[in-house]
């Protein structure tokens, strides 16, 4: 029901939502409990195991019972908790949990099979057959037992990420964290003011005191324009602090766009790592409940909820309302309420001195041991020594006293310490450096007091920044706390709820002790209390006071579970935010990227690099004819490829070549300048880690070419072997692959191709195989290798990358006119699998240099990475699998890579396994499958015929065993 | 995890990878398999507390530090350039 006059919501601007389909109305500020208060709705979930009718119990994030899904068809998303989301035009939200409508569950039938749905109820029914867990069990529980539906799709709000820095980061802007903001920024630090709620003030908004003679919200409306004024905080509302992590690394999820109609420009969420140089704690406490027998109806709710509802949104839970406390902040609620001219029935508090402080009935030294009221409360049972009675009430206020809001002290690793005189944990003196607690998180409770404190530890903080401290002045408020005492849970005939949202009672606790599960974390995994959404925020601390009563240890000494990130549940997609599609994987494309996809070509990913398969001519409609075609064109004529892609690093200093005598097998000090050679690089293990090719474009001056997977590994290991290794080494490096456009021109006519576009022509005999040089292309300076990847005459020529579209698009005209043309990946592997040329497919990292028939090129006269651990007798064995070439020869033409080899009358079986084939595809140069492979021993022999089984794809070949390099063993073709 | 990188100053670990013990510096001499190559490559302590460690700034300035920190806590002591040598 709405109070007039009472509450901050905008009574100026009506909002329309839709709850369960049905219109509700409310005003902007409020959110879906205020308003569905307001409305006069009490039921607004089932539970989740019994499916139980549950209300609205809090009215902040620790909310066990109002979860909801909010939103529709794919960006719908389940648990969000109804005291959280704000209402917007058109906002759609339904209950969970329930089979068939919300008032007439199907499954409240569990209820009454409650006696056997206790703690462990599953772990002892469901043992056997144990097949049927999977596909019996678990789906129907999970059916019955369940926290909303997943829409099982990505939603189409986006999430982003964003990283925050600051001097000071503050976590909670209540009383404590406003001053300490203010103390901070006024002494010159930067500061990050993270605020969960909507508004600042925390509970200076809800409890209705006076700060300096005003209204708290005045108050507070105050110091937020004294905040801002220092022009040095960053105000995050809506922001929660989720995690502490190492090095006062915080997680923070900011709701940016979900209390508004959705807009396709706003993310949903942001999730922010936040690094502070200090970090203050203000977050407050959480009001605990009192377990006793069916304390889980709606209408039943913290007291503080109550005053909440009452002054920040104008609402009463109830027409006629109880409350049952154990302290004396519940009794100005119900001054408070009486004040809003709302029905007062009866205030119970279990101690026997306490009196009322207004005009209210007062049962002193009474419990609540009952409720009734099938939907929505009617009245309570109340007992006072031997004489019980019962109470008319629509809603009653529980309070158990206060739990500090701690839980990010505790994320390292801390276990908070037990405070007897509040009844409640503390955090651990100095649980996190840097991270500084402040009111009533750290158990102080009145107004003044947590005013005080956000000072003293601001001043803290800015001590430990080494900065002059300012401090505002101190405003006068409420300076009582107020006494409390401790009563967990009340001795009384009946099921008494501690974890409402896991549906887990007082007697499942006290079974766990008693079948064995006395600590406190079996206890938890035992009942599944504290595990649900709300991770227990509101029942943790009663469940282990039960357990510590029934156990006899007392509280200190069972102690609390261990309290992890998030505090508060962090949807997928939020923390994934910015790291999907594009933002995992991030795309590399080359200068020619927008030519040859033009041309229709299909792009397959090397690394984060993209490259064209092939370039479909018209007709063409199967990739091997493709394929095929730019084969044949670039052994007959000339083809274009884009190579930029292997990694360029550009090495210079007068210990360069000495540099290189160490990286690679073989010698390169002895390069001469217009240069280039073939090296191979190790591990220091002994096995191979990338080849390439290094040209010497001047004295002191080369150029490295690597893969392209390894360019990122290569240069970490360079830049290991230069600062780790060989500092005294006089070199520099750098990459360079994306400053230059690196275009290969192979086939006979290349060099005809190239003199059109070179200033100068050049000719075999200026420029021979393996030759480099500087050369003008086009008028613009560029870089010319004579090296070949496909056995033909053929030259790589590179420009600067600004300059890599036109030349591409140049040099492919200029083929196309030859009779040749652009070709692609797969025409690249096949021309270098007929000269035997090896890729990654073949140095997969467990093939040594005497594998691949390289151990000539291991230098006997330097030392070099990997050389003393290739000379290990078991890398240099005869009987090591060793490069081979492989063609078929019986009727079945097939090689796969991938597939194993066997001797021709051996079963194909592991212990008969002889070899492996890394690549394979069809020559139409030889006009068959060509493969290279593995095989034990395998150089010696050559002519033999094995057999390759492929057990997945079900292919057995007959193959002979022959030398890798299939075409043009000499040479000949591209020395020229 | 923050580290102390000594060019690019305090960055978050995930500027960062991990190579292993700082034991890793210690090549060995001689260019022939022995017990100090085998103990180079393939043993490492596995310390439960302070330990030297070798990082890549790979997502920086691409230096290689020895990090003095704890497997335990998490906590960072320092982290110098592993150009300057082991000790």
């Amino acid at each position: 029901m709405r109070l007039d006059g009472k509450g901050q919501v905008d009574r100026g601007t009506p909002v329309r939502f839709h709850f369960n389909g049905q219109g509700f109305s409310g005003f902007r500020g409020d959110t879906v409990a205020s308003a569905l208060m307001a409305n006069g709705v009490k039921l607004v979930g089932r539970s989740f195991k019994y499916h139980r009718p549950r209300g609205i119990m809090t009215a902040g994030s620790e909310e066990p019972n109002a979860l909801i899904q909010v939103g529709t068809g794919d960006a719908m998303l389940p648990n969000v908790r109804a005291t959280m989301q704000e209402i917007y035009p058109g906002l759609e939200t339904r209950s969970q949990n329930h089979v068939g409508p919300l008032n007439m569950d199907l499954l409240s039938v569990n209820d009454l099979f409650s006696p056997w749905l206790g703690a462990g109820f599953y772990y002892k029914t469901f043992m056997w057959p144990r097949a049927f867990w999977e596909k019996v069990y678990e789906p129907a529980i999970r059916r019955a037992a369940g926290l909303g539906r997943m829409t099982r799709k990505a939603s189409p709000e986006e999430s982003e990420r964003a990283f925050g820095f600051c001097d000071v980061l503050v976590i909670g802007g209540g009383p404590a964290g406003l001053m300490a903001a203010l103390t901070a920024a006024r002494s010159g630090a930067d500061v990050i003011l993270a605020e969960e709620g909507a508004a600042l003030g925390g509970r200076l908004l809800s409890d209705g005191e006076s700060i300096d003679g005003m209204p708290a919200e005045i108050w507070v409306a105050e110091t937020v324009a004294a905040l801002r004024e220092t022009g040095r905080v960053r105000i995050m509302t809506r922001t929660t602090v989720t995690g502490a992590y190492d090095g006062l690394t915080f997680g923070a999820v900011e709701r940016v766009s979900t209390h508004l109609p959705h807009d396709p420009d706003l993310p949903r969420e942001c999730f922010w790592r936040i690094r502070a140089s200090q970090a203050v704690l203000a977050a407050g406490a959480l009001e605990r409940p009192i377990a006793f027998p069916n304390n889980d109806r709606p209408g039943i709710m913290l007291a503080s909820a109550i005053r909440t509802y009452l002054n920040r949104y104008g609402v009463t839970p109830g027409e006629k309302v109880a409350i049952f406390a154990t302290n004396d902040d519940a009794h100005h609620t119900a001054v408070e309420l009486i004040e809003a001219g709302v029905e007062v029935s009866a205030v119970i508090d279990p101690r026997d001195d306490v009196q009322a402080i207004g005009d209210y009935p007062l049962h002193a030294g009474a419990e609540v041991i009952g409720s009734h009221g099938r939907q929505g409360l009617k009245s309570i049972e109340v007992r006072r020594g031997d004489e019980t009675f019962i109470v008319a009430a629509d809603c009653l206020g529980l309070s158990g006293g206060w739990n500090p809001t701690l839980h990010l002290t505790c994320h390292q690793g801390a276990r908070p310490v037990w405070n007897p005189t509040i009844h409640a944990f503390v955090p651990l003196e100095n649980a996190i450096e840097g991270l500084h607690p402040a009111g009533a998180c750290r158990g102080t409770f009145d107004t003044a007091g947590c005013l005080g404190e956000g000072v003293e530890v601001a001043a803290l903080a800015l001590r430990a920044l080494g900065k002059r401290i300012r401090k505002p002045d101190l405003p006068v408020a409420d300076d009582h706390s107020g006494a409390t005492s401790a009563l967990w849970a009340v001795e009384a005939k009946g099921r008494a709820w501690l974890d409402f949202a896991n549906d887990v009672t007082t007697k499942d606790v006290k079974q766990a002790a008693r079948e064995g599960f006395a600590s406190v974390e079996h206890m938890k995994r035992y009942t599944t209390q504290g595990m649900a959404p709300d991770q227990g925020k509101s029942s943790n601390i009663g469940a282990l006071a039960v357990l510590a009563d029934t156990t006899g240890r007392g509280i200190p000494d069972t102690g609390t579970t261990t309290y992890r990130p998030p505090y508060t549940p962090v949807a997928l997609g939020t923390w994934g935010a910015g790291a999907r599609g594009k933002g995992f994987a991030p795309q590399r494309f080359t200068t020619s990227h927008k030519a040859v996809t033009t041309r229709g070509a299909p792009m397959i990913e090397a690394g984060l690099w993209y490259r064209p398969s092939y370039l479909p001519q018209p007709g063409e409609t199967h990739w091997r004819q493709s394929c095929d075609r730019e084969v044949n064109m670039v052994r007959n004529a000339v083809g274009i490829v884009d190579v930029s892609t292997l990694g360029k690093i550009e090495i210079i200093g007068p210990d360069a070549g000495a540099f290189l005598d160490f990286l690679y097998t073989n010698t390169f000090s002895t390069l001469k300048p217009g240069r280039v050679r073939y090296g191979l690089m190790l591990r220091e293990d002994g096995h191979v880690m990338d080849d390439g090719t290094t040209a010497c474009l001047a004295p002191d001056h080369y150029v490295m070419t690597t893969t392209t997977a390894f360019a990122g590994p290569v240069m970490a290991h360079m830049d290991f072997v230069a600062q780790a290794l060989r500092p005294d080494l006089d070199v520099r490096f750098t990459s360079v692959t994306e400053q230059w456009a690196q275009f290969s021109v192979a086939g006979p006519l290349a060099l005809h191709l190239l003199n059109a576009v070179l200033d100068d022509p050049i000719s075999d005999e200026t420029f021979p195989f393996m030759q480099c040089g500087a050369v003008k292309v086009h008028g613009i300076d560029g870089r010319l290798f004579r090296i070949s990847f496909s056995g033909e005459h053929a030259y790589e020529v590179a420009v600067p990358a600004a300059y890599g579209d036109a030349l591409y698009r140049d040099l492919v005209a200029r083929a196309e006119s030859l009779g040749g043309g652009a070709y692609g990946m797969e025409a690249l592997n096949v021309l270098r699998l007929e000269k035997g040329f090896i890729t990654h497919a073949e140095i997969h990292g467990r093939v040594t240099a005497f594998d691949i028939g390289m151990q000539g090129m291991m230098s006997k006269k330097k030392d070099f990475i990997g050389k003393a651990a290739a000379t290990r007798p078991g890398l240099l064995d005869e009987n090591r699998e060793r490069l081979v070439g492989m063609k078929p020869v019986g009727p079945v033409k097939e090689l796969l890579a991938g597939a194993h080899l066997y001797e021709a009358d051996a079963e194909p079986s592991r212990v008969n396994d002889i070899g492996y084939i890394t690549s394979a595809g069809y020559s139409p140069t030889l006009g068959h499958v060509i493969a290279l492979g593995f095989v034990n021993n395998g150089p010696t022999r050559v002519g033999h015929h094995i057999k390759m089984v492929d057990g997945l794809r079900g292919v057995t070949t007959e193959v002979e065993i022959c030398d890798p390099v299939f075409f043009d063993p000499d040479g000949g073709r591209a020395r020229g | 995890m923050i580290i102390p990188c000594p060019l690019c100053g305090t960055r978050d670990q995930r500027e960062f990878t991990v190579r292993g013990h700082a034991v890793g510096l210690d090549r060995p001499e001689g260019e022939v398999w022995s017990d100090d190559w085998h103990s180079f490559i393939h043993l490492r302590e596995n310390p439960a507390g302070r330990t030297a460690e070798l990082w890549y700034h790979g997502g920086g300035c691409g230096a290689w530090l020895v990090v003095d920190r704890d497997t335990v806590t998490h906590e960072v002591y320092g982290a110098r350039l592993a150009s300057e040598g082991r000790a």
